[in-house]
């Protein structure tokens, strides 16, 4: 198969590599760059543990291919930090409501919350439900990470 | 001289947190040993039917594809693929790949190896299958029938599990001369465990040393480590299991499937390191199914609503190839009494194949009988016109009632419904709730109340499940490392353990590090489930940082010529009470033990390290709860609307209620959604018609209830943390809790709500089937 050459940014280093075009961005994040924090939960597109952001806009890896990435700047959970490299305050807030267990989907959650709370500040309850719908968790029944997208938000609003 | 609880009733945060939010955690999946080959599998499209041929030569040309395997090259080579503890006599049906006929869709029938799955998917698409299809079986109504073929040609019939009934002529008494006697059959529809990540094996055979290594998404590495043993027909010891971080299991991954045995054989055979990783369309269409039972149930009570007997013919559908302990059938003949008083009982359970996925344990694995029950107990509410609370408050084993022997043999030592039963009614504000009910419905609104109970039977404690243990190890510089048979993915036992640890050795519990999932670095032991871990891991953990802490007070008493029982210990430092200059630091009392053996008391052993093998003081540790869900219901749409959700629950002396309630709120919405919207039907021609998340749809965020809990903690008599497990309570309790509360919703309807899924469509039938 014709491999496509792409030069993409991944958590701040510049990458080139050639890709076949029906290599999914997960793939390309979790096999040549090995940011395994990015999960495959389904591989097709509903259980959003493969969530990161590509040029801000918080994405389906699994649902978009490397090639589509050529020029953009794509962060993984591991790019996800606070300025002094300790947790950010949705990583805080997921771990002070317990707001995980076994841990399989909280990347896909924290970078989904990542770029909802940067657009949202101030967001209703009845939003931050919304906001959470397209990322499923199996352990928590969701009640810590109801909790936590409320406290990460009010931190904010605090600050 | 006890140091004080520090940790243990604490919301500590957890240790294993800081590595899942920053995506270092390390799942099989992420683990990458150079080249590694991978896996897909070839499965039959037909739930019944012979094979005909079967062509891999296309796909073995496949570029990047290194072996094709169908049941000829591999079936032979399985030495043996019991798991532990599994009788020889009892022969559970069993085959690597599908040899000869198909069973059910999804069956895998050939295996690719490839440098990529990519490559191995390519590969499966050139596989040419030829199957002659033959009619299923589907119906396990008609599994006995004459007519119907048989799931396993060589067996003797299709009944996987028979429980006979036992003549009981003071039950056939009872039930003919009873003032009030009911019959009803309830049905559970299948469903699934889906845990988010999904199963994954990662095998590599060293030629040189004979030795096999196996990362793997399990519940118990030395499980595995025994059963690959034996499927290769080697020593345990030429074995080395790894669990890494297991993203959730609920009872999905006790045991491996075959496919997992396969990618073993294929590691030994190419000497290659052989990656699977199971995708979602697999882990729904041919990985175990759970659930899907029926419950006929005979009941007799009292004009009071005093029950007086029960009868229940179960019936529980065993699918194909059920995985070890994937049958239910005798626990749910023995627990169906639950926490109430239920003086004569007698039941039968039938367990029948069928052309389907096997059944495998999901949380709670005997929950129909709670299920039957807490619906039983509804409709006889109904018929004496008594309020369905009140009526199992006139039922429920009470505090001077113990211990009390139910009549199926089991005792007992401890039951708290009663209480709980009040707390939850507190909790909701039942009395007032249910005159708001009427004036609700007097506004045409369809909210209605369902309550549930049941005692859990956890931490069995038999054969194999039968201890855990642990080695406390302080090292010279004061730190502590635990090593244990638990094997938590997502129950927070990393955290947990320490906290008992930290508590039993005073010191604090970030210095307390606990070790799991390697069978070269923990004791033997079974891993995970049966909620078990609170109670007999942490037995074991407890008991072996008691005798460590032991030898420090001997130590110190000797050092300082102190009595032991003047000794305490305070932040990691045994002192003389009363007198806290005069001690000595773990660190100090380390290096005695370590480094100067002859300074030691007489018959102190050197060093800080023990280990505990544990077994609790009884079968199994009971907990119980109370859950009442309120919902509404609209009849247009058939969409159910949970209102209030509150659980009252005894788990014993709780080491961190964050995990406990925790524990609870994942079980309850797994319970809710198996209800409402979880569902895998298969069509006429045997074909399972969700596949993906887009068909078998999980709650998400948005359908779920603030859930509210209320705690009992009576310390457990079983073991010495006095803790009792929950882990599987919460999917027991739910079902029953949401299915009364719809059925009481509806109630003014005229509709009788029995069988499950409970979803739109169900509800809009069950409406205009009532002619409302």
């Amino acid at each position: 198969m014709a491999e496509i050459a792409i030069a993409v940014v991944v958590n701040g280093e510049s990458r080139e590599a050639m890709v076949e075009p029906r290599l999914t961005l997960a793939d390309f994040l979790r096999d040549e760059c090995r940011s395994t924090g990015t999960h495959l939960g389904c591989e097709h597109g509903v259980c959003g543990a493969c969530t990161v952001l590509v040029d801000g806009a918080a994405v389906r890896s699994c649902l978009m291919f490397a090639a589509q990435a050529h020029r953009a700047v794509v962060t993984t959970i591991e790019g996800i930090r606070g300025p002094d490299g300790e947790l950010t305050a949705v990583q805080r807030a997921f771990r002070d409501a317990h707001g995980l267990q076994c841990g399989f989907c909280t990347p896909g959650f924290i970078v989904s919350m990542t770029a909802f709370l940067r657009d949202n500040s101030k967001p209703s309850d009845q939003q931050i439900r919304e906001a959470l719908s397209g990322n499923l968790c199996r352990c928590t029944g969701y009640q810590g990470i109801i909790c936590a997208v409320r406290h990460a938000a009010n931190a904010a609003v605090a600050t | 001289m006890k140091p004080g609880a520090r940790f243990v009733g604490q919301r500590v945060a957890r240790h294993e947190d800081a590595r899942f939010l920053t995506g270092r955690g390390q799942f099989v999946d992420d683990i990458d040993v150079p080249g590694a080959l991978h896996v897909a599998f070839a499965r039959s499209h037909t739930a019944r039917g012979r094979i005909v041929s079967i062509d891999t030569k296309a796909a073995a040309e496949v570029p990047g594809v290194v072996a094709v395997y169908v049941a000829s090259d591999l079936g032979h080579l399985v030495q043996d693929h019991r798991v532990d503890d599994e009788p020889p006599q009892r022969e559970r049906p069993f085959r690597l790949l599908a040899d000869g006929d198909v069973r059910y869709v999804g069956e895998p029938v050939a295996m690719i190896v490839a440098g990529s799955r990519y490559h191995a998917e390519d590969a499966v698409d050139a596989i040419e299958m030829e199957i002659d299809a033959e009619d299923p079986l589907l119906e396990p109504t008609r599994a006995r029938d004459a007519d119907v073929p048989r799931v396993h040609p060589e067996e003797a019939s299709n009944v996987y599990v028979d429980v006979p009934y036992a003549p009981n002529p003071a039950l056939d008494e009872v039930l003919a001369s009873a003032p009030v006697v009911l019959t009803e059959t309830f049905r559970q529809h299948r469903y699934a465990t889906v845990p988010m990540e999904t199963r994954g094996i990662l095998a590599s055979w060293d030629r040189v040393r004979e030795e096999l290594t196996v990362w793997i998404s399990t519940q118990g590495p030395h499980g595995v480590r025994g059963q690959m043993a034996r499927v290769l027909g080697i020593e345990d010891s030429q074995v080395h299991v790894i669990m890494p971080d297991v993203g959730g299991a609920f009872g999905l991954k006790m045991h491996p499937r075959p496919e997992e045995l396969a990618v073993v054989l294929a590691a030994k055979l190419l000497g290659r390191p052989v990656k699977w990783i199971q995708d979602r369309r697999e882990n729904l269409m041919a990985d175990e199914h759970a659930r899907h039972d029926h419950a006929t149930v005979t009941m007799a009570a009292d004009e009071d609503g005093t029950l007086l007997g029960a009868k229940v013919e179960f019936l529980e559908v065993a699918g194909s190839f059920p995985s070890p302990g994937g049958s239910a059938a005798v626990f749910t003949t023995i627990l169906f009494p639950g926490p109430y008083r239920i003086p004569a009982f007698g039941a039968s359970a039938l367990s029948v194949h069928t052309n389907t996925v096997g059944r495998g344990a999901y949380r709670g694995p005997w929950m129909v009988e709670t299920v039957a029950r807490e619906q039983m107990i509804d409709c006889l509410a109904a018929r004496l016109e008594i309020d369905p609370l009140e009526l199992r408050r006139r039922n429920v084993i009470r505090d001077e009632e113990l211990p009390y022997v139910m009549p199926t043999g089991m005792v007992y030592d401890q039951m708290t419904a009663a209480a709980t039963l009040e707390q939850a009614a507190e909790k909701i504000g039942y009395e007032q709730l249910r005159e708001q009910q009427r004036a609700w419905r007097a506004d045409g609104r369809l909210v209605g109340i369902g309550v549930s109970m049941f005692a859990e039977p956890t931490a069995m404690a038999f054969g194999f499940m039968s201890t855990d243990a642990a080695t406390v190890r302080v090292s010279p510089n004061g730190k502590v490392d635990v090593a244990h048979t638990g094997a938590s993915h997502g129950q927070g036992v990393e955290t947990t353990i320490a906290q008992v640890v930290a508590d039993e050795l005073g010191v604090d519990f970030d210095q307390v590090r606990v070790i799991q999932g390697d069978t070269d670095k923990t004791p033997f032991g079974p891993g995970t489930g049966g909620s078990r871990s609170a109670v007999i891991l942490g037995g074991a953990a407890r008991l072996a940082a008691r005798e460590v802490r032991d030898r420090m007070f001997s130590i110190v008493a000797h050092q300082l010529e102190a009595a032991e029982h003047d000794l305490e210990l305070v932040n990691g430092r045994v002192q003389v009470a009363g007198t806290p200059n005069k001690g000595m630091t773990i660190t100090e009392i380390a290096h005695q033990a370590y480094s100067q053996p002859a300074s030691l008391p007489e018959g102190v052993p050197p060093g800080l390290e023990a280990q505990v093998r544990y077994t609790p003081d009884s079968f199994c540790t009971w907990s119980n709860a109370c859950h009442i869900c309120v919902c509404e219901v609209d009849p247009a749409t058939g969409a159910v609307e949970i209102l209030r959700y509150v659980v009252s629950e005894d788990c014993g002396v709780m080491i961190n209620p964050n995990v406990v309630e925790g524990q609870i709120a994942g079980g309850v919405v797994q319970g809710i959604g198996g209800v409402l919207y979880e569902h895998l039907p298969y069509d006429d021609a045997g074909n399972p018609l969700a596949t993906t998340f887009v068909d078998y749809l999980l709650p998400t965020a948005t359908e779920v209830p603030e859930i509210e809990y209320g705690h009992i903690e009576t310390p457990a008599p079983t073991n010495p943390g006095g803790h009792k497990g929950l882990g599987e309570g919460g999917a027991i309790g739910a079902p029953p809790a949401v299915i009364n509360a719809i059925a009481d919703a509806l109630a003014p309807l005229g509709v009788q709500v029995r069988d499950q899924p409970l979803g739109p469509a169900d509800i809009v039938a069950l409406i205009e089937e009532a002619g409302a």
